[in-house]
């Protein structure tokens, strides 16, 4: 069976060799509990080759001077899936019901589900959190310069992301269907029934009607919890992969190395 | 490829010199089956996408039938003031698919605007023209007031100050002869001159350019020719 390559670990957490004189076992200086791991990686491995797509994932050289703000973009991804699984798990109490069961069913969760309340606070106060980590996230990718070349892609897809993260929002609000949701969704859609030409067609797409109707609750839901999160996720996907493979960018105010040779070099 | 390029003025892949060529054949086995593949793949992409696309954006087509309701009788209505009525305008959604009209009597003082069938009643719609939010009369006032962002209409329901882009929707109003009875027809939107327009949605004005920067939609109830 082939051995894996060696992680890049630093030296303290590399297996120390045996101490002269107490040879392990199985004389590879590893317990059994440990060669049993081993085992079961190595045959993911040899089958999948994932280890070094997860190393190329996982152990990337960064920039000298990366700082807390390099963990704004983590810091979304983490509250995206806060989302993703409070938003599933509440999906199986909610009934998107417009004559009245869609906010009954609300209440029993924040009233009577065991940790309804907690989950459904999860979701609603993550929803403001991510709003406010991914401007944050854009504020510091903007100042520090790093959607310029070779990163504009990463760039229009966060965007893409922002926009998508904000509609996630605007669906998500009518959802409780109390009053403060219905009116609120009653003046969205009418900002957006304010784009000329097509604003009043957009508006009857997202109502599915001329009236704010029976099937506009269950169609905010669709698209809140089915359509957006899977643009989403596969976004994040290629943002994810544009960020392995190009590399975080250094600080703005990072000095490159001690000038090279050849430019001191009188020609 | 010398070969090829030389004899690739002829259409015929046997006069280009490819292996196994048909007499007569002029599109390569390997050119068809690429072809055939990405357009059964197109075909079976298209037999999902196009009839979910046309479930989805369907109810933008599909008119909206309206139902004449009854408010009151003829004596329920004063020409100096405004009662309260509700209405249904979706039906099946319980209490979301009601809205408030407010209902008075023709005033040919103050209502300036050219009689007809449709109008010995003034019914408007509490929808606010600038977001939609439900306005209302204070009668104290005579004026409607908006409670999101301070839109406030005069008595016959023209915009007298705040953000508002038109005056507030009416109803076609009749009397049913058979019961006696005033009743309300499907919504319409007015200029700032009252003239008549199919209903659009708050913030779309239909003074000028508006009327065609909003156009009328597909799916808005129409009032039956009669």
């Amino acid at each position: 069976m082939p051995k894996l390559p060696a992680p890049p670990l630093p030296k303290v957490l590399q297996p120390k060799p045996p101490r002269p004189g107490e040879e392990n076992s199985n004389g590879d200086g590893h317990s059994p509990v440990a060669e049993a791991g081993i085992t079961v990686v190595d045959w993911l491995d040899e089958r999948t080759s994932l280890s070094g797509g997860l190393r190329w994932l996982l152990f990337r050289k960064v920039p000298r001077g990366v700082n807390w703000f390099y963990t704004l973009g983590s810091a979304t991804l983490f509250a995206f899936l806060n989302q993703a699984v409070t938003g599933v798990f509440l999906a199986m109490f909610y009934r998107p019901d417009a004559t009245g069961g869609a906010y009954e069913s609300i209440r029993y969760i924040t009233d009577d589900a065991f940790l309804g309340q907690f989950v459904r606070a999860m979701h609603k106060w993550g929803a403001s959190v991510m709003i406010i980590l991914i401007f944050l996230h854009l504020a510091r990718v903007f100042f520090f310069g790093a959607y310029k070349y070779p990163r504009e892609l990463s760039w229009v897809i966060g965007v893409v992301l922002l926009i998508l993260t904000l509609a996630m929002g605007f669906t998500g609000y009518l959802l409780p269907f109390d009053q403060r949701s219905y009116w609120a969704t009653i003046v969205g859609v009418n900002i957006n029934g304010t784009g000329p030409l097509i604003g009043p067609y957009l508006s009857d797409f997202l109502r599915a009607g001329p009236e704010f109707g029976a099937t506009t609750l269950s169609r905010f839901y669709a698209i809140h919890m089915l359509l957006i999160p899977g643009l989403m996720a596969a976004l994040i996907g290629a943002h994810l992969y544009l960020v392995t493979k190009l590399g975080i960018s250094a600080p703005p105010w990072l000095k490159t190395g001690p000038e090279p040779e050849i430019d001191r070099a009188e020609v | 490829m010398a070969d090829r390029h030389a004899a690739g003025k002829s259409k015929y892949t046997a006069d280009r010199n490819m292996p196994g060529a048909f007499e007569g054949e002029t599109v390569t086995r390997r050119r068809f089956m690429e072809v055939a593949a990405n357009g059964a793949g197109a075909v079976a992409a298209a037999a999902f996408t196009l009839p979910a696309l046309g479930f989805a954006l369907g109810p933008i087509f599909s008119r909206e039938p309206f139902d004449w309701q009854a408010v009151g009788t003829p004596a329920d209505f004063t020409e100096t003031t405004y009662s309260t009525k509700v209405i249904t305008i979706v039906q099946g959604i319980g209490e979301a698919g009601n809205t408030i009209a407010y209902v008075r009597q023709r005033d040919p003082a103050i209502d300036t605007e050219p009689e007809d069938q449709y109008n010995h009643w003034i019914a408007l719609s509490s929808r606010c023209q600038h977001l939609g939010c439900p306005v209302r009369f204070v009668a104290a006032a005579a004026r409607f007031i908006c409670p999101c962002h301070g839109g406030v209409y005069d008595f016959r329901g023209l915009v007298a100050g705040g953000p508002p882009v038109k005056p507030l929707d009416r109803f076609y109003t009749r009397l049913n002869t058979t019961t006696g009875l005033v009743e309300l027809g499907p919504r319409y939107s007015v200029n700032s001159e009252l003239r008549r327009f199919s209903p659009r949605d708050p913030g779309e004005p239909v003074d000028g350019i508006g009327q065609y920067l909003y156009p009328s939609r597909f799916d808005t109830s129409q009032i039956p020719k009669n």
